[in-house]
């Protein structure tokens, strides 16, 4: 781990992972999925916009290579069930897509860049009740740098990151920003 | 007041005359001498450093609203208003209820602004019975009623049909009566709302097109020219318009004009929140319109300032723009806005605006009483203004009952001090006296 | 800070955008077995409509309703109003009931405008006199881009000569589109018009060319300084448009002379078969309703596979949700910064 100035943040970042480490986590996601869903029946990725999204495609390619399987792919936008949106203007509403034959009997498996409070997760919870009845709803995470404040817990995780409240992580993928890296800096709060 | 009621004006600069301070004695309800040392004992002394002193200032065309329409203004009130606006004779319109054409009403609203004494109240007769434009009033018994009414107008309607518009110029020549038309071609402004342009277009409201307008002018100066009898022209509201009297006046023909302080000063654009406190008619049209007018008026083109002062109560003014009522205050206001639009500009001088807002709309009214610059036998009616006060936010509230003034919130310079009426004060220290 | 939606000129081509693009991530809303968002639960949003207008009353309350609020109707007879209350004192009225937002529609043009002195909640103008109806423009632009601006990323070409009209799947990519380049021609009583008027403002605001069709007397004097074009010659534009909008006539404008009859108005600036034979493959036709068939549509055209007129129906719930959440759903209106 070293210091640097990532011109990406445009501040200065203690690098967490990099883009090799990131790769090796995604890998050992994929086979841990693989395993614990009876090599992957009935799975679908359901990536949390923004970045969620990228990570479950990445996902399901390595799947699809391990095992020949074509795992079915969306996206889950939570922003319209969101608990905190009376507290700031308005948010842009990211992209909801259902593979075919929807959430119903199922097992959904969330995927999102970094758990922290575990709201975002609840949210995507609330919208799911809405899409359907999945069989089950698993959570894989890039990133869990801890401070929940709801009963919420991943079920696969990159890489575990003590952080303080005060400290902010900046997941960064070459699909949304053109590398690939986790970051932490010193300034910020809760999201 | 203590002393024989006359009083001695010191300081005062009376515009138009070489002195610079001077001081004013009014005696019996006269100018009785004017100079830099004068001395009355018994006198009642004003300090009037710093003051310009103008002859009482002539309404042509106010709304007093009694009889009928008391909620938004009686005599009483409206002519308190005029005063402290520094006028101290007003012309009431005869859009009352019921409506001014018989010398019963006339003289009804005459003995009302003897009685509230504030200022002289001239009553205008309608033209045409229940201002219906169909049959003509009885104009010649207004005339010779206490009343002696010479001014004969619609206003608020306008005597459309041309055949009536002559037969009323042609008859008031018997009496050396004027007909004041309120120029509006009611077929070409059904439903019309704001002045038809750029801003009616964009905000949804039917148009009031300026030829409406022009189009009566040139007819009625051709029909005065033809009869030979007095066309007066209420408040002018187009460039248009003052050209086309500019022409009629170069012919030599008998057409006189008025514009209001509000087109003066303010166009259509304001009307872009809908509040209808700039509602009024004519409509406040554009800025070309307004720079017209007051070249016009500079130029003697437009012969004075009338208010058009419309007071409405709080709902009639309150409501979605179609509904509300059409009409402005003015009275308090209307020296403060001519001194911005046209003394601040430099295209009038003070001598000018003595001309314009008292000379000539005496002379036009027929108002023998009133109207006289300040000279030695002038009758005791004038105006003491500070022209020099620091300008003030307009206030809604002031004497009139009614609070629909366009300049609410506009900082305006100038106040009127005092107004004299027959040597008597009727506003000291910018209050009723 | 955005509190109100009174005119088309309120949005930027940011704030325009925006909208259009919420609208678009709430279409597939329709198609769930649940068409419900929690997202305004607990606001209160009412329909003050003066005007008979069940289109648009329901289309403004399924909006509403998909998101949880909660939504009182408020229609003129038979209330209060039709015996003599005032806007001010009905306004006042809805304050007391803590309305969050009021949809107003009102016969009276800037009815909307005075609302918004009157409380403290958002207003949202469904339609004042021949003023403005600015969510009738955006669902028009959310129709038209789902048609035809897919691919566009703010100004390359615009499909033409495709064969299909619209033959695009809806929505894909035109994410962050305006509609430039695309050219609009909207046909008839423009001088009476709040569509038209909003259309103008909003539809140049996206970046399209519109072109307004009309015998003289139908448009407003001024309408040179509008951004738009204007001709009197329907047809010299057809096979220019990529888009053709019709307005209602209504007859009894020919009462006030502003054409000699309904007969001569439908022969010059009427969308039939034959006019509709001369558009670019591509190219829509679009009314707001309800329309006069016969008169300014044939009935052919309206039923035509290139008639938007259903669809505009769908978007219209879409848009207007879009509409509310972004008004509603947070502290205020999401900052757009410069236009895109």
């Amino acid at each position: 781990m070293c210091a640097a100035r990532n011109p990406v943040a445009g501040r200065d970042g203690l690098a967490v992972l990099d883009s090799e480490e990131i790769r090796r986590a995604l890998t050992r996601i994929a086979h841990e999925i693989l395993e614990r869903t009876h090599g992957g029946d009935g799975v679908i990725l359901l990536g949390i916009p923004t970045r969620g999204v990228p990570l479950a495609r990445r996902l399901a390619a390595r799947i699809g290579e391990f095992e020949g399987l074509d795992v079915p792919c969306g996206s889950l936008d939570v922003t319209m069930h969101r608990d905190d949106l009376r507290l700031h203007p308005a948010r842009a509403l990211g992209r909801t897509e259902l593979p075919p034959g929807g959430v119903d009997g199922r097992t959904v498996v969330l995927v999102d860049d970094v758990l922290y409070s575990g709201r975002t997760v609840r949210a995507a919870l609330d919208a799911l009740n809405d899409l359907g009845r999945p069989r089950a709803v698993q959570l894989a995470v890039l990133v869990d740098r801890g401070h929940r404040e709801l009963p919420i817990r991943a079920d696969y995780v990159g890489k575990n990151l003590p952080t303080s409240q005060r400290e902010v992580v900046h997941v960064l993928l070459t699909e949304v920003d053109a590398q690939d890296s986790v970051m932490i800096s010193g300034e910020g709060g809760k999201r | 007041m203590t002393g024989d009621g006359s009083w001695l004006i010191r300081g005062v600069t009376i515009p138009g005359r070489d002195e610079k301070a001077t001081s004013i004695l009014i005696t019996g309800g006269s100018v009785t001498a004017i100079g830099p040392a004068l001395d009355h004992p018994g006198a009642t002394t004003l300090d009037a450093g710093g003051l310009i002193a103008l002859p009482g200032l002539v309404d042509l065309h106010t709304h007093l609203r009694e009889p009928g329409r008391e909620d938004a203004e009686t005599v009483e009130t409206g002519t308190a208003a005029a005063a402290l606006g520094g006028y101290t004779a007003v012309h009431a319109m005869a859009n009352t209820d019921p409506v001014a054409d018989t010398a019963g009403v006339v003289e009804q609203v005459w003995r009302l602004g003897r009685t509230a004494g504030h200022c002289d109240v001239q009553p205008v007769g309608a033209v045409t019975i229940g201002l219906n434009g169909a049959r003509l009033a009885e104009l010649g018994t207004m005339a010779d009623s206490a009343a002696r009414v010479r001014v004969f107008s619609d206003d608020g309607r306008c005597v459309s049909d041309p055949l009536l518009m002559r037969r009323a110029l042609e008859y008031v020549k018997a009496f050396d009566g004027v007909i004041a038309q309120h120029a509006q071609d009611p077929r070409l402004t059904e439903g019309a709302q704001l002045n038809e342009g750029e801003m009616s277009a964009a905000l949804g409201l039917a148009g009031w097109p300026a030829v409406a307008e022009e189009a009566i002018i040139a007819r009625d100066c051709l029909l005065a020219a033809h009869v030979g009898s007095a066309l007066h022209v209420c408040h002018v509201s187009t460039a248009g318009s003052a050209e086309i009297i500019r022409w009629a006046k170069s012919k030599g023909w008998p057409v006189t004009a008025e514009v209001t302080p509000h087109h003066l000063l303010l166009t259509d654009e304001l009307a872009a929140g809908y509040d209808p406190v700039f509602k009024v008619n004519p409509p406040l049209r554009t800025e070309a319109d307004v720079a017209e007018l007051r070249r016009a008026l500079a130029d003697g083109t437009i012969d004075c300032v009338a208010t058009d002062h419309a007071p409405h109560p709080v709902e009639a003014k309150e409501s979605e723009w179609a509904e509300a009522a059409f009409g402005m205050t003015g009275l308090e206001t209307a020296l403060r806005v001519v001194q911005r639009a046209m003394v601040e500009t430099g295209l009038l001088d003070w001598a000018g605006v003595a001309d314009r807002m008292s000379v000539r709309p005496a002379r036009i009214g027929r108002l023998n009483g009133h109207g006289h610059p300040l000279t030695p036998g002038a009758p005791g009616h004038l105006t003491l203004y500070d022209p020099a006060a620091p300008a003030e936010a307009v206030t809604p509230a002031g004497a009139s009952k009614s609070r629909n003034t366009p300049f609410a919130g506009m900082e305006l310079p100038g106040r009127v001090v005092a107004t004299f009426l027959r040597g008597v004060p009727a506003v000291l220290d910018g209050k009723l006296a | 800070m955005k509190r109100h939606l009174i005119s088309a000129a309120d949005l930027s081509r940011g704030d325009a955008v925006l909208i259009l693009d919420t609208a678009e991530e709430l279409a597939s809303l329709a198609d769930r077995p649940i068409k419900k968002l929690p997202t305004l639960r607990g606001r209160t949003v009412v329909n003050l409509f003066y005007e008979d207008s069940t289109r648009t009353r329901i289309s403004f309350e399924a909006a509403a309703k998909r998101l949880s609020a909660d939504v009182i109707n408020f229609s003129a007879k038979g209330s209060s109003v039709a015996k003599g209350e005032s806007l001010k004192d009905t306004a006042l009225t809805l304050e007391a009931m803590g309305a969050d937002a009021v949809i107003i529609r009102h016969g009276a043009s800037g009815a909307a405008h005075r609302l918004a002195g009157w409380v403290q909640g958002s207003v949202l103008n469904a339609g004042d006199g021949t003023h403005e109806h600015p969510t009738q423009a955006l669902l028009d632009a959310f129709t038209i881009r789902r048609r035809l601006a897919g691919g566009v990323r703010g100004g390359g070409e615009p499909p033409r000569d495709r064969g299909v009209p619209g033959g695009r799947p809806p929505g894909l990519a035109s994410r962050g589109a305006g509609l430039d380049g695309l050219r609009v021609t909207i046909v008839g009583d423009v001088l009476h018009s709040r569509v038209a008027r909003s259309n103008v403002l909003l539809l140049s605001t996206l970046g399209a060319e519109v072109t307004l069709a009309a015998p003289p007397t139908l448009l407003p004097l001024a309408v040179g300084s509008w951004p738009c074009a204007v001709s009197y010659d329907l047809d010299s534009e057809l096979s220019k448009s990529d888009v053709v909008m019709m307005l209602r006539v209504q007859q009894e404008r020919m009462t006030a002379a502003y054409f000699p009859s309904v007969r001569e108005y439908s022969r010059r600036y009427g969308l039939d078969a034959a006019r509709m034979a001369r558009l670019p493959g591509h190219a829509i036709v679009m009314h707001p309703g309800p329309m006069n068939r016969g008169v300014e549509i044939a009935a052919e055209v309206a039923d035509s596979v290139r008639s938007t007129i259903v669809e505009q129906v769908a978007n219209g719930v879409t848009t207007r949700m879009a509409v509310l959440y972004l008004l509603l759903g947070g502290t205020e209106f999401p900052a757009t910064g410069v236009a895109l």
